[in-house]
This record gives structure tokens, sequence and C-alpha cells, in this order.
């Protein structure tokens, strides 16, 4: 069990052939050639650390609300930028963080894990990428000019609506929602593509790691969840920009209307957020418990319970609208019966770490955070699911704390864990692993410190989303306490960046599978070549590399000068044929440069529609152009 | 211990203090929740604990099926938890359900950007009145409240009588409020509406039935007539400038319906909506520079000299 075991798939036969294959995959040289990259390891890193930037700035701002909060009657931010940064934080952290680093994980690993040379419509990854990478900057630009949304992530109606909110501040939130929803969306159709279709041969459904499992089920969530806010913040546009009617009471339109479609959507979000870290979970427990996953039918079936459950509890964020009791009690009834398939999966992990040999290293350290602070978040969920509870407790600090130990607990600890995990494969190095343990200890200690307290300010009476207090309500106290632990929970996230930095270029030398990891992408170099696997490898359990894998037969074959991908089929995985793999382009790139541009341009006119249009579709048909199929290697380079 | 006492909490505008029927019910839930959620939580933390510390690590065929039954049995208890905390939910639900007997005290609350205006209906006309930001209750009558927005959305929500609701414009709610015991209690906007959603409060006063009587019948009168001269300077100084246009003052020619009505302005603790004491330097800071307090507030800043000020503070402070 040497740490640089290297395995078959990962050793080319020849040299030449290796040259050969990093020419048909790799890069085109060129000025350009930065734009025309698509191959799914370039987009997914250039994916997460564009998310990590903008999980870093949304950290500012909420380092900017707790010295606000610190004291009361304190005036360090005004009224008119606390409401900014509040909007600015929610918005960043749902819309430009959590679920795109969840892609963007899942773009880089997904295709790995399963063995094949690519992400299905790897074009259209860049401009999924692009249009993430252009939503955020258009958001922070607007801030850095005084014109950041002001109406809350969630932007209710009336106060969102043209009377109460003139300005551009809202069309800017409404067109982040739309770059941001059409990014997760094309991403969420390349994940199920790839996951049903390019899987290795013998990897049948019930062999796939429990990871793809998390990733096949979110990526469904977000086809079905996202068109709510896409249509809720396309009719607020219009509203604010036409002047159509949707939600103006006063011309039949209505202001619930408003509140339905954006839960109907912010709810499952959470669930989309969080399920690709229990698939995270289950890989990391897996690996440093050396014992595949107890329970693997039930976890599995768990994802998708929590998947369909998760899309009928929207109405508990609408408890205090007045709605019918009997209405509510369903809700209610939904809201905490989505905690047993969290609880069952829960029970299996600790069964497998029971009967495995836990190690305990950085990753682990996460996984066992998670479970302390996600259940502790799960029970809290279970008391805002009860309605007369939700009556006392909704808007305040209260939920706050509550959403923020089921997203931090729930996905940013087994996101740090899994990062720390696949570290090694996306740059050839490992992170350090006592700056790991260092990172662990301060972000949970910091984290409780921060959000525990706040359980007690909602009880007794803090709001949220307000700027300040008063100091005969007492929550001053609490509130520094919170504050201190903020900055302690800065430091951990500032020990992870600084590590992972600075074991980019100096840590140790992974070698293909430093922890002797069970799944495939550990079956290649790493970093892997620009065609991931020489030989494709072929499965017959869910802990491939576990099994003696140098017995195990490989798919040959393919063709060294063209970007062969092999298909198989989707239950049982059996080859069926072979797709050729489109070639870089830049057109993705400028297709996202008319798109963007025209969403922008609409902040100001609606003329930027038709004319948008016919640009963006200008870019979509040089894009799609057909091309005689060429050999890679022998193409002429770029001027 | 400390946990509990962590969570025992006081105040004024707390959850953890119920001074009314259906905060105590609710708060009675909320004991329930806490401890089997607690329970729950240590728990699984020792069931992880004993997972990790376990010393015995040959895996047996009887050991995966012992895990199975394990998962399966605590699976169950989730279950059976679960729904026992369903019904206790629902129970308590069903008890503090909007429902108003013959006989209960009708008021309008009416939400605006950032105060509230409070309307006590009665069936003889002449004897209905305006207040803003302070609602008097008696104890033990249930009181019911029309809630009413006609700009964005708020949230009403006195923690120490009741849960919240919503004040939706063009979806009129109502909640009750019956308070168990007299006191004096803080509330405050718990919807986000808009740059002074913090500074939006208002004050229960919870007063036995016969104060509430007396109150009652004095809040019915007009305001009382200026009886010195500093205060009839006051008046004129109030009715000449731009007060009028947007502040009512009953037995006055002052009829602005755009501000809180001020008939008995004297007699409320707090000004600008709970946001400072009424108190005369307060009082002069809010006329003079109201802005500086609360920015965005539709109160426009008065340019007064200090012949005039004070008079008109000395008015003010005489409306009772």
């Amino acid at each position: 069990m040497s740490a640089m075991e290297t395995t078959p798939y990962a050793l080319p036969d020849s040299d030449a052939e290796h040259e050969q294959l990093q020419k048909t995959w790799g890069p085109r040289r060129g000025p350009f050639s930065w734009f025309s990259q698509i191959d799914h390891r370039t987009i997914g890193r250039r994916f997460i650390v564009t998310a990590f930037v903008w999980f870093g700035l949304g950290g500012l701002l909420a380092a900017l609300m707790r010295i606000q909060l610190a004291k009361p009657n304190n005036t360090f931010l005004s009224a008119d930028q606390y409401n900014q940064i509040f909007t600015m934080h929610g918005t960043t952290m749902m819309f430009l963080f959590a679920v795109p680093v969840m892609e963007a994980v899942a773009i880089y690993i997904i295709p790995l894990m399963l063995g094949t040379r690519g992400l299905a419509f790897p074009r259209a990854t860049a401009y999924a990428y692009y249009m993430f990478l252009f939503g955020g900057t258009m958001l922070y630009v607007a801030f850095f000019l005084n014109m950041a949304p002001d109406a809350g992530w969630f932007n209710y109606v009336p106060l969102s609506a043209p009377q109460f909110s003139p300005g551009k501040r809202i069309d800017i939130w409404a067109q982040l929602v739309n770059f941001t929803e059409i990014s997760a969306l094309t991403v969420a159709v390349e994940i199920i593509v790839t996951i049903f279709k390019q899987r290795a041969p013998g990897m049948s459904i019930n062999r796939m790691p429990l990871y793809v499992w998390s990733m096949l089920v979110t990526a469904f969530m977000i086809v079905f969840a996202m068109p709510a806010v896409m249509v809720a913040s396309n009719y607020i546009g219009l509203d604010r920009l036409v002047g159509t009617h949707f939600f103006n009471k006063a011309e039949g339109g209505d202001v619930l209307l408003w509140q339905h479609l954006f839960w109907f959507f912010g709810h499952p979000e959470v669930y989309i957020i969080f399920i690709p870290a229990l698939g995270m979970v289950s890989t990391i427990i897996t690996v440093f418990c050396r014992r595949k996953i107890f329970g693997y039918t039930a976890m599995v079936l768990s994802l998708v319970a929590t998947a369909f459950i998760g899309f009928g509890l929207w109405v508990h964020h609408m408890f205090a609208t007045g709605l019918p009791q009997s209405g509510q009690s369903y809700f209610t009834a939904a809201s905490m019966m989505i905690a047993v398939p969290s609880g069952v999966q829960i029970f299996c992990w600790i069964a497998t770490i029971a009967m495995g040999k836990p190690e305990f290293r950085p990753p682990l350290m996460f996984v066992l955070g998670f479970v302390a602070i996600f259940v502790l978040g799960g029970l809290t969920g279970v008391m805002l699911a009860a309605v007369p509870l939700n009556l006392q407790l909704h808007d305040t600090f209260f939920v706050v704390a509550h959403l923020h130990y089921v997203l931090i607990g729930g996905a940013v600890f087994p996101l740090l864990g899994a990062l720390f995990f696949w570290f090694p494969k996306m740059t050839g190095r490992l992170m350090n692993e006592r700056w790991g343990h260092i990172s662990f200890w301060l972000t949970f200690a910091g984290f409780n410190v921060t959000f525990f307290p706040q359980h007690k300010l909602g009880l007794v009476g803090m709001p949220r989303r307000i700027y300040t207090y008063l100091p005969e309500t007492g929550w001053g106290p609490l509130n520094l306490l919170s504050t201190i632990g903020a900055g302690i929970l800065a430091l951990g996230v500032l020990c992870f960046v600084v590590n992972a930095l600075y074991s980019m270029k100096r840590g140790a030398i992974a070698g293909s599978n430093p922890w002797h990891a069970p799944t495939l992408e550990w079956a290649t170099t790493s970093p892997p070549p620009h065609y991931n696997f020489l030989h494709l490898p072929t499965v017959s359990s869910t802990e491939p590399l576990w099994d003696h894998p140098e017995n195990a037969p490989v798919v040959t074959g393919l063709a060294l000068k063209k970007r062969e991908v092999l298909i198989t089929r989707l239950f049982d995985a059996e080859p069926d044929h072979l797709y050729l793999y489109p070639g870089t382009t830049p057109w993705a790139f400028l297709s996202a440069v008319a798109t963007g541009g025209m969403f922008v341009a609409l902040l100001f006119t609606p003329w930027a529609l038709p004319i948008g249009v016919a640009i963006a579709t200008t870019t979509l048909l040089c894009w799609f152009w057909p091309s005689s199929p060429r050999d890679e290697g022998e193409a002429p380079e770029q001027p | 211990m400390t946990f509990v006492t962590f969570f025992a909490g006081s105040g004024i505008q707390s959850a953890l203090e119920p001074a009314g029927a259906h905060a105590a019910r609710i708060g009675r839930l909320w004991d329930v929740f806490l401890i089997i959620s607690a329970v729950v939580w240590l728990l699984v933390m020792i069931a992880l604990f004993i997972a990790l510390a376990r010393r015995k690590r040959e895996e047996t065929p009887d050991g995966a099926a012992r895990a199975r039954t394990t998962v399966s049995i605590a699976t169950a208890i989730t279950l059976v938890t679960l729904a026992a905390l369903l019904v206790a939910s629902v129970l308590t639900g069903r008890a503090i359900a909007d429902h108003a007997p013959p006989g209960t005290i009708q008021l309008k609350v009416t939400g605006k950007q950032w105060w509230w205006q409070v309307e006590y209906d009665d069936p003889d006309k002449s004897k209905r009145f305006t207040d803003a930001n302070e609602i008097h209750i008696p104890v033990g009558v249930p009181v019911n409240i029309q809630l009413h927005s006609s700009d964005v959305i708020h949230s009403f929500w006195i923690p120490n009588l009741n849960g919240k609701q919503d004040l939706i414009p063009g979806h009129d709610g109502s909640i009750q409020l019956q308070a168990t015991r007299p006191g004096i209690y803080r509330g405050q906007c718990a919807e986000f509406c808009g740059l002074q959603h913090a500074k939006m409060a208002l004050w229960v006063h919870a007063m036995t039935q016969s104060d509430y009587a007396n109150w009652l019948t004095a809040a019915r009168q007009p305001s009382k007539i200026p009886s010195t001269p500093e205060q009839r300077k006051g008046e004129e100084v109030f009715m000449s400038s731009p007060c009028p246009l947007c502040h009512t003052i009953q037995g006055t020619d002052a009829g602005g319906k755009t501000g809180p009505d001020l008939t008995h302005f004297a007699g409320r603790r707090s000004i600008a909506a709970g946001t400072w004491p009424n108190r005369r330097g307060y009082l002069a800071g809010w006329i003079v520079d109201p802005q500086h307090i609360k920015p965005g507030s539709q109160m426009p800043p008065m340019l007064l000299d200090e012949g005039q000020l004070q008079p008109l503070l000395a008015y003010l402070e005489s409306l009772q």
C-alpha cells in the first residue's frame, strides 16, 4: 500500500503514444488559446478558483456585517450600506458560490471518476463558466459603483417593485440570476448526460460511486428547480423594465406569487448544495475508514428521497403569510420527514466508521465536524418545520444560525474536506496535513462560536436583516461573541487557502493514488494527462481500485489522432459506440460574451433583446457550424 | 445545566418569557422540541464517538447483520420521534389558531415604511380613534388585530405575546393577542421592509382591565387645549409649519394622514417607531434633523429657530 502506487491505466505503453494523445486532447497553442480551452479539468479548475474568489468576497461582506453588529447603535456601516451588503452576501453565497462550486468540483472529478476522457458537451462547459464569470463580475462592478441590489437575496416584491426600488439595483439582481441559472442548468445537463452515457464499461448503475449518485440527483434537482427562479427573475425584470404587472396588485398581479416561485426554487436549492456534500462525505468516509460504505442501496435511496421530498417543503418559508391550517400541516409533515433520509445516511456512516479503521487525517476531520454541526442544524430545521415554533423563530437570528449550520456545516465542511482530498489529484501535490488539522480546528471552533449564540439571539427577539439595534434589547454581548467567532472562522478559512496556495507549488509530490482510494479518478496520474486515461478502465464493483485493478481488463483501440469517447449504455454500462468529441473553440467564449452583453444591455433598454438575440444566434451558428472530422493531432496550429 | 440556562432567556422582546396565552403554548412546545433535540444530538454524538473509538475491527457477517439491525432500529426511532413531534406541533397549532370569540376587542394595525398605525374600532363611530407605534390591551381579554399593509410586506411580532404574522399588501391577515400579565412588551418588524427595517418597533402595554378602561376613555378624547402661553405659541408654530400636512391632532385643524396621529403624543414611550425615548432632547433632534436619526424616513427636517422650537416642544409635550 505504498503512497506512490501507480496503476495500470496511468501508464502509456510508449512515450510516442502519450505524446500523440497529449497533442490530440491538449489545448491549441496561440495568443487566444486561453479562451478556447474546453477540457473539463481546465474549466473545472477555473470554475473552482472563481467560485472561491466570490466566496472570499462574500466572506468579507459577512465580516463587515459582523463588525457593524458587534455592538448596539454602531455606525460602522450606514443602513443603505448594510442592506446592500447583506443582499450581496446572500446572493454571492447562494448564486455565485454554493451551487457553482459544487458543480465545479463535479466538472473536474466526475469524468475521472467515471473513467472517461471528458465531460459531455465540453464547449457548453466553457460557455457555462464564462456566463458564471461575467455574472459575478457584473454584480461586483455594480457593488463598487454603489448600485448593488438591496432587497435581500430573496428579493421580495413589492419592496423590489419599481415604485419602492427605483434605479438599477434590483435589475442587476434579476440579471445576475439569469447569468448564474443559465450556467447552472448547462452544467447540470452535462453532468446528467456524462453520468448516463460515459461510464466506464462495467460501471452499471448499481456500481456507481455514491458521489456520482449524489451529483446525478443534484443535476436533476437543478433541472427542475432553477426554471422557477428564472421565471420569477424575468417576471420582475419585465415588471420593472417594460411595465408588466405580474406582481402589481393594483393591476391584478399578486405579491405572494413571487414567494411561491422563489421558494419553489429556493428550498430545493438548499438540497442542491447539500446533496453533493453528502456524496463527498461518503467518498471521504470510505477512503479514511478503509471500508466500503455500509448500506449502499439505502444511501442511494436516501439521496433520491431527499430530492423528491425537497420539492415539497417550500411553503415552510411562508408560514407567517397566513395559510390555512390543513395546508400548513402538510408542509410541516414533509419538512419533518425529510429528516428521515438524512438520518438514515448519518446512521449508515456511523455504522461504516464502526466497522472500518478510521484514520484521523484532515478530510475525515472535516467530515466528523460536518456530522456534529449538521445534525444540530437538522434538528433546528425540525423545530422550524413546526408551524407554532416557526411563527416565533421565522426571520430571526435563529434562522440565521440554522441556515449556517446546514450550509456551512452541511456543505462547506465536506467541501473543504473534499478539496483537501482531491487537491493532489488536481495539482499533483499534497496539502500540508498539520495545517489541515489547524485549519479544521479553527474553522470548527470559530464556526460554533459565531453561530451557536445566534440561536439564542433569535429567541430573545432579534430579527434578521437589521443594521442596528438598541442597547436595551440586551443583544450586545452575544453579538460581540458572534463577531469574535467570525474572526476565528475567517482565520481558519485563511489557513486553508494559504495551505492550498503554498502546497500548489511546494507540497509533497502526491503520486497517482496517495490515499489508496478505491475510485477511478485515482487510476491515472496526478494531475491527469489531457486525455485522462490511456486505456479506459473497466470496473466490476463500487470500489474498483480495491479489487486487484492490475488484473482488470481495459478498453483499447481508441484512435490516437481523434478525440474519441466511449459511449456506454444507460443501466449496465455496456460499451455502445464511439463518439467523436468536439475540438477546442473560441466560439463558446464569444457566445458567452454576446449573451452576457445582451443581459447587461437589457438593464438599460428593451432593444437589447432583439439586437442581442441576433448577435448571440450568430455566435451560436459559428459554434455549431459542422466541420469535417479531422485528425486533431494533424490539424494546423492556429496562427 | 449551562445548556439549560443558556436558553432560559429574558427580556422585553423575548419568546422565552411568555406573557401571553399564545406565546405560553408555543413556549411549552419549544421546551418539548428543545429537550428532544438535545437528547437526539447527544445520542448521535455518543454513537459517533463509540464508532470512532471501537477497538474490535474484525469484520464478520454477524457484525454486518448487527449493524443492519441497529440502523433499522435507529431509523424506526427517528420516524416515531418525528411523528410525535408532528402531532405535538399540529395540536399546538390548532390551539393557537385564529378564532375571535364574541366580545373580542378589534384593532387594526397598518404597517407603513417605517412605523405602525393602530386604529381602535368601535361600533359607535365617535368612539373610534387612531394611535401609532403603541398598542394598549387589557389583560385576560382576547384582542383580534386586523393586519394590513399599504406599501411593502411587514411582519407583526410581539414575541412575549405571540408568534409573527406578515402584513402583505392585498392579503389582509389577522393575529390574536391575549396577555396573561400586565407589562410593557416590545416588538419590531420581522420582515425586511427597506432602508429602515431596523427602526420599526412598537410597544404593547398590557394593562389591568380597570387601567385599560381609564386609558380608553382618555384616548377617545380630543387633545388637551394648550394651557400656557408657551404651549399656545407652540400650537401656532405647529399649525403654521408643514406639520399638519402629515399629522393629525384631534380637536384641531391638523388632519394630515401621512404620518402618525399626534393627538395623545405625550403619552408615548418613544419616538420614531421605538427608536428613541420620548424626551425633550431627543424630540428636538428628531424634529430638526430626522434624516440623521432615521435616514430615508418620510419626516422632513424642520428649519425652526430656538424661539419656535422650544414652544413647539412644550406644545407637543402637552398632548396628553
